[in-house]
């Protein structure tokens, strides 16, 4: 329509929920509602319209599909969109969360509600145009946008310590950003575009591509997060709602991995085998140091996010092992850890909006009174920990077989990580649900209702399907992600062929 | 020789000017005293003539009176800018200038006789053309900023602004004189072709010296020290007219004589640019921090974005001077909608301007809350707000003239710079309310929501627009 395509509906749908809420008056009961459902059925509507768009791609294909350009600006930018097998995925990761977040905002969020509803559809936009961008510039402005709606979602409705929460999140991920902003302009200097496909091919100096890769680090490290710039994500985690969580854990994270392969990776080969043993060192860190933070922890939340610091960098150390395995593990991590670790906020959600305390201590024994919790969460704990025959195995395994292909001493200091996954995992289990019933509070907690069913039941099914299935993600990333290798391999083989030669 | 009708037709907007406000001195003084209102409406539909008097202006460039002034591309873009800043100003202190009973005709008349100065300025092609009208505007400012002469601050405001005002014009005359004597002429492009070959020490000394006379104009450091205690002081509409068009104008003089007279000696005024221009974004972002004062900030944050702005003319190229005309379009933008903010701040009547006096304002006037929160991330720099691509544009241009530190060093200076105003939004939505705004008059609100609109969807709308015409303006500089 207009000459725009489905990614431009994709990316602007939300934005006409904004509007049909922002002419919704009144602050009655029923206008209320009337704003809950309409959020749910923008997010439903751009879910489906993402399917449409899944049927329209073509998975061998490598390169970008559904391609649609506009000059913008008049001065060498573009409206450019377009998705390839590694950004697909992370689109409809992205619309499927959603209505997971509006449904299970639902009952917990009583003020504000328009305003709440408006920003996380607001957030959608920006988030599907961010794996959908290309273009550096209107990448980054989706890329950035982002702050301002999570600022007001974590600052507005957040717990006791959100103001400190949200200005942390927010100061950090800027000035990362910021840095890669300049990188960015360089780029622009030198290429004469901003079109990312253009970028793919250009070869920039090997000089300026260890400071170019070093400033998309910084934005992409923090987005990440990487130890030791992590320490953002545990303080926004515990004082954002329980949708804000889940979209931090499950979609914001994947930005910075997304990144990395969409520009680190491809545009700057040399730099990022040159830096390649740095982000290993930081990875096995952040796997070993956050999961051992993660086992002390007292609140739900924190330990969660401390896991998915600890997951995120199985996600890095893959990446930079450049192989198959490495890179589509990576991918698929990202994945399954999008909708676990999404699952796991809404199962801490489902307590918090019961008892209002996260302190795992004020728990225990609730397998007594909420059997059917206890069966989700279990499921939701065992992809975490990475038990086979959950998503949460796959992913592990192929980027620990992909860095073992890279460096053996990383692997094997990364699968000491899986190991303590598992114990404070485990831990979290019996502490929150088994051992005495023995606090008064906890005797009245009613189990499951439908509404959290619905909303648990999807994730729980998905979870063992592409555990037993991995081929529907793998499959979809593989052309693109063969071809991110071999071009990667190529430029490589091409500078150390011209080292030869000048000598 | 040039024929007088074609020098009168490149003059049109400054004629409108000069006319209209004598006009209305004369109407003022010797007509009826209890319908001053009319003048104000007078003025404003004058400065909107004046501004569509620009479009019957064609060609690239018209030298015009002797070579005193040229008609440019840059310089209407420019004095568009000035006028919109202007008829804005005028359009927002009616009802501030009724309340606190100091609505007489001259304020109006001063306004034109400054924005007629700042018109002189923008388009001076000599010293001494310079010189008149900076000392136009300079004058009328002095007593506008003082124009609520019961007030201690106000007047305070006034005196302050007015020696150090007389100062940094000593400053520019005496530098003016320097080049005069080295040069030979007062001429810019006659300047520029003396200085071909290099500079002597005393076009060094003179240019430091008319640098540092209009820095103090652009008020950026170290010549600031003014600006937060005038910003402070000066009734709020005043404070809104030198925060915009004050500034376009003193930048637009800034980036011409730096280009048309001293392409020859880029080294030199370069070093001088990038220094302001890093001190003004560091003081900008720290000295902000502390205020409680909405005014005082605002202050501190314009001299930052002066810096910024700034950042776009280091670089020297003509990407750089399109940069800074994109920035200064959208920082009038952002100031306008800010202050159209500001003055909507009165609680039983009386006009507040703590910072502290937001709180919870999204709960009470939740437009005005959303309106200045889009200002302040755009005034950060958060996309897709306009703010975003007007730090795009210049920081660009700094990137391609390798002037890599400075636009490290204010990539920095944003993120502090985002920590205040982040606070502002942390103010109005975060914080429980506080006692609830008066009502807001009609044409503040239709300030605030066009500003607004225009900031907001700047990546669609006017963006392009700006975009490509200043792209257009800024190569009849060269």
């Amino acid at each position: 329509m207009f000459g725009f395509g489905i990614l431009s509906g994709l990316v602007f749908l939300p934005l006409v929920g904004v509007a049909f809420i922002l002419a919704l008056r009144g602050q009655d009961e029923a206008t209320l509602g009337n704003v809950r459902w309409a959020a749910l059925f923008t997010t439903l509507i751009t879910f489906a319209l993402s399917l449409w768009a899944w049927s329209q791609f073509d998975t061998s294909n490598p390169g970008f599909q559904l391609v649609e350009q506009k000059s913008w600006m008049g001065s060498g930018l573009s409206y450019k969109l377009g998705v390839d097998g590694i950004s697909m995925p992370f689109v409809l990761l992205t619309t499927f969360q959603m209505p997971f977040c509006i449904a299970a905002s639902w009952d917990s969020i009583t003020h504000r509600v328009k305003e709440y509803m408006v920003c996380f559809l607001v957030l959608e936009t920006l988030m599907i145009g961010v794996f959908s961008a290309l273009d550096l510039v209107l990448f980054y402005v989706f890329f950035e946008g982002g702050l301002i709606p999570m600022f007001l979602i974590i600052g507005v409705w957040g717990g006791k310590r959100r103001i400190y929460a949200s200005f942390k999140f927010f100061l950090y991920t800027l000035i990362g950003s910021l840095l890669m902003l300049l990188a960015m302009m360089a780029m622009y200097g030198v290429a004469g575009t901003t079109d990312i496909v253009t970028l793919l091919k250009t070869d920039f100096p090997s000089s300026m591509q260890k400071w170019l890769w070093l400033a998309f680090f910084a934005s992409f490290a923090v987005k990440m997060p990487m130890w030791p710039v992590h320490t953002w994500l545990p303080d926004a985690h515990v004082e954002a709602p329980t949708a804000g969580s889940v979209i931090l854990a499950g979609i914001l994270l994947k930005m910075g991995g997304y990144g990395f392969i969409r520009f680190s990776l491809p545009m700057f080969p040399e730099a990022s085998q040159y830096f390649a043993p740095l982000v290993w060192t930081l990875s096995v860190i952040a796997i070993v140091y956050t999961s051992l933070v993660a086992l002390v922890q007292e609140d739900m939340k924190k330990l969660i996010a401390y896991s998915s610091v600890a997951h995120m960098g199985f996600v890095t150390m893959g990446l930079f092992s450049m192989n198959t395995q490495g890179v589509q593990g990576a991918v698929f991590q990202m994945v399954s850890h999008g909708f676990v670790s999404g699952a796991l906020f809404l199962c801490v959600g489902v307590v918090y909006d019961r008892l209002h305390t996260r302190d795992i201590a004020a728990y225990g024994g609730l397998v007594k009174t909420m059997p059917l919790y206890a069966v989700a969460f279990m499921i939701f704990t065992m992809a975490n920990v990475g038990l086979p025959g959950t998503s949460g195995f796959v992913g592990e395994f192929l980027t620990l077989l992909g860095a073992f292909g890279a460096n053996t001493w990383v692997a094997f200091f990364a699968t000491t990580g899986v190991i303590l996954s598992a114990a404070y995992a485990l831990y979290l289990y019996r502490r929150v649900i088994f051992g005495v019933l023995d606090k008064p509070a906890l005797a009245g907690m009613k189990d499951l209702t439908a509404r959290e069913i619905a909303l648990l039941a999807p994730l729980a099914l998905l979870t063992i399907w592409y555990g037993v299935q991995p081929g529907a993600i793998l499959n979809a990333c593989a052309a693109s992600v063969d071809l991110l290798i071999k071009n990667y391999d190529a430029a490589l083989k091409a500078t150390k062929l011209a080292a030869l030669v000048l000598n | 020789m040039t024929p007088l009708s074609f020098a009168l037709a490149h003059s049109l907007p400054e004629i409108v000017l000069a006319v209209g406000a004598l006009a209305l001195l004369m109407l003022g003084a010797f007509g009826a005293g209890k319908r001053d209102w009319i003048i104000t409406e007078a003025a404003i539909v004058i400065l909107g003539v004046a501004f569509l008097s620009m479009f019957t202006q064609l060609g690239d460039k018209a030298l015009i009176w002797d070579g005193a002034f040229v008609d440019d591309s840059f310089g209407r873009f420019m004095k568009a800018l000035t006028l919109l800043g202007s008829l804005v100003t005028l359009l927002l202190s009616r009802e501030f200038m009724a309340r606190e009973g100091i609505d007489f005709f001259e304020f109006p008349v001063l306004v034109l006789l400054a924005t007629l100065g700042m018109c002189m300025l923008i388009s001076a092609q000599s010293l001494i053309a310079l010189y008149l009208g900076l000392e136009l505007m300079s004058l009328a400012l002095y007593v506008i900023a003082a124009f609520h002469r019961d007030n201690v601050r106000a007047s305070e405001a006034g005196l302050k602004y007015f020696v150090l005002g007389a100062l940094s014009s000593g400053m520019l005359l005496y530098g003016s004189s320097l080049l005069y004597g080295f040069a030979g002429t007062v001429n810019f492009a006659g300047i520029a072709v003396a200085l071909q070959g290099g500079a002597s020490i005393g076009v060094v000394f003179g240019l430091v010296f008319v640098m540092a006379g209009l820095a103090f104009k652009m008020s950026v450091v170290p010549f600031h020290m003014w600006t937060p205690d005038v910003y402070e002081g000066a009734p709020t509409p005043v404070t809104a007219f030198f925060a915009t068009a004050a500034k376009v104008a003193a930048v637009a003089i800034t980036v011409r004589i730096v280009m048309s007279a001293f392409p020859g000696i880029k080294p030199q005024w370069q070093q001088i640019v990038v220094f302001i221009s890093i001190l003004s974004m560091a003081l900008g972002a720290f000295a902000a921090i502390g205020q409680t004062n909405i005014k005082r900030l605002m202050a501190y944050s314009s001299i930052g974005h002066m810096g910024f702005a700034l950042v776009g003319l280091a670089s020297g190229v003509e990407q750089g001077v399109s940069g800074v005309m994109i920035y200064m379009a959208i920082y009038v933008a952002m100031t306008l909608g800010t202050f159209a903010a500001i003055l909507s701040m009165r609680i039983g009547d009386r006009y507040v301007e703590n910072i502290g006096d937001l709180a919870g304002l999204a709960r009470t006037n939740g437009f005005m809350a959303f309106v200045l929160a889009m200002m302040m991330f755009s005034l950060a720099g958060i996309p897709p707000l306009a703010g975003f691509f007007a730090k795009w544009y210049v920081f660009l241009a700094a990137i391609n003239g390798n002037l890599y530190g400075l636009a490290v060093i204010g990539m920095l200076a944003s993120t502090v710079a985002a920590f205040y105003y982040l606070r502002i939004v942390k103010i109005m939505y975060f914080d429980e309310p506080a006692r609830p705004f008066d009502r807001v008059n009609p044409e503040v609100t239709a300030v605030m929501a066009v500003m607004g609109l225009l900031v907001l969807i700047f990546a669609f709308f006017p963006g392009p627009l700006v975009v490509e015409s200043a792209t257009a303006a800024a190569k009849s500089l060269f």
